[in-house]
């Protein structure tokens, strides 16, 4: 499980995150969504120790992150899988390098690293790009490679940060197919951060509005497709005010 | 006023602490030997093979002013044969080092500014760190060791390179034998001129390399930021190389 306690974060004069607190249970997938700059992808990196909070805490699995030493905190990630915004694939890796540098940080051998790679990317419908190099694929095929490297680790949580921006709705369709499938195949426990509704509609198992560093509501989808709160029904229906 | 210089001392009083936090992690990241050396290997062939013609034309070209310069000073009033010694000296006391490191705080500082910088913004190191990596071990560890160990290589050569084109020079255009050359280079020659030299010259490497990878991975704000964040590694190598020049000169010479 994972569970923010009264989270608070700020960057200078700017506060971002004042006291958010959510729980994300074991098997769910929960979306966070808000405003862009609400501190969303802020949030997501106090999960894997990225960032400490200046008060409160992260609880993953019963650890408080901020407190862990470096092999504390390395142990929590090898249980997590990174989703980031545009990729953050190694440019100077192939597609199979990039999904199978994990693996090699785990001790595998050369032969289950290239068993895993191979069934991640196939996976994510990518199989025969291992040759191929992050800049010779679609910004669509770069978010699923980055979700096949995440997948490759067979990780306890995905955190998936902003995983359909950018893309037209067809390939968005598509990375939330994956995200469902990677969630009924490994059974991982997902937090996906968007302000994709369409996308939150049909990964979510819940979903969670961050709003001036706080959550705002949080609820089931259809709880939250039928809110009365003015400012989530707002953001819901995308009206400019 | 006061509030300026206070804000400027307080700027520099944390860059000095970031230094030494970045200092520390590269320490603590050293026992961890199996994820640093491969890449240590990349970064040595890097530092050194690619970097050594540029070293070595800026070599060749000293050489042949030094041993033309020297001659026109001392036209008239000290033997000819004194061109050998202040080539050989030149080289392996202050120019093959120096230049060296100037040049290659240009090519290998400012590369792995740009490098890290981009990794940097483009969330490459934060991925790093979610595949249970540690960025100092993987990144700024064989970076620096590379640096560390191959700058006196590099120098080497370029000390080499520098004196045979000062001798050639003085023998196609200075009217001086090869025997008079060879007694003016072994006139004051001591073995602490090539290690002074090359010892100098590690120093330097362990400093562009180390400012290389702090610019890099404290880069900010995009496209500009890496462009900010390369030329600073330039700017910050070449003065702690003259630094650095005039520390040694005075403790070891």
């Amino acid at each position: 499980m994972i569970e923010f306690q009264d989270v608070h974060k700020a960057f200078g004069p700017k506060r971002v995150l004042e006291g958010f607190s959510l729980k994300i249970r074991d098997g769910e997938t929960v979306v966070v969504i808000g405003f862009s700059g609400s501190g969303k992808s802020v949030a997501l990196k106090h999960i894997v120790g990225l960032l400490h909070p200046d008060a409160g805490d992260v609880i993953v699995d019963g650890q408080a992150v901020s407190t862990l030493d470096r092999q504390g905190l390395t142990a929590v990630r090898r249980t997590i899988g990174y989703v980031f915004q545009f990729a953050a694939l190694f440019d100077s890796m192939t597609v199979a390098e990039n999904v199978g540098l994990g693996l090699r940080r785990r001790g595998l051998s050369a032969e289950e690293i290239e068993d895993r790679v191979r069934e991640a990317l196939a996976l994510v419908d990518l199989s025969g790009t291992d040759d191929q190099l992050p800049a010779e694929l679609s910004g669509g095929m770069r978010k699923r490679v980055g979700i096949a490297r995440a997948i490759a680790l067979r990780p306890r949580y995905i955190l998936y940060d902003e995983p359909t921006t950018g893309l037209d709705p067809v390939t968005s369709a598509v990375i939330d197919r994956l995200m469902i499938r990677t969630r009924e195949h490994l059974g991982v426990t997902g937090v996906v951060v968007t302000h994709d509704m369409r996308s939150a509609y049909t990964v979510g198992d819940r979903i969670a509005m961050l709003y001036e560093g706080k959550i705002r509501q949080v609820g089931g989808v259809t709880e939250i497709q039928e809110t009365e709160d003015p400012l989530v029904r707002q953001f819901i229906e995308g009206r400019p005010e | 006023m006061i509030q300026a210089i206070g804000r400027r001392a307080v700027t520099a009083v944390e860059a000095v602490g970031q230094v030494g936090h970045f200092f520390q992690d590269m320490v603590r990241a050293l026992p961890d030997v199996r994820t640093w050396v491969g890449p240590a290997i990349v970064q040595m062939r890097r530092v050194g093979v690619d970097s050594l013609p540029v070293a070595l034309f800026i070599a060749a070209f000293t050489g042949v002013v030094l041993a033309l310069q020297a001659s026109y000073t001392f036209t008239g009033a000290v033997p000819l044969y004194f061109v050998g010694t202040l080539v050989g000296k030149t080289m392996m006391l202050e120019l093959g080092p120096v230049l060296a490191g100037l040049a290659l705080a240009g090519r290998v500082g400012a590369s792995m500014a740009a490098e890290l910088g981009t990794m940097k913004v483009t969330e490459q190191v934060d991925a790093l760190e979610t595949l249970a990596y540690d960025p100092y071990a993987y990144l700024v560890v064989p970076r620096v060791i590379a640096g560390t160990l191959m700058f006196p290589i590099i120098v080497a050569f370029a000390m080499a390179t520098g004196i045979v084109t000062g001798w050639l020079t003085s023998l196609a255009l200075l009217d001086l034998s090869t025997n008079d050359f060879l007694k003016g280079l072994k006139l004051f020659y001591v073995f602490k001129d090539i290690w002074f030299g090359l010892f100098k010259s590690a120093t330097f490497g362990f400093t562009i390399t180390l400012v290389g990878c702090i610019v890099g991975l404290d880069t900010r704000g995009g496209a500009q930021g890496v462009g900010r964040a390369t030329t600073h590694a330039v700017v910050y190598s070449a003065i702690l190389i003259l630094v650095l020049d005039a520390f040694w000169a005075v403790v070891l010479l």
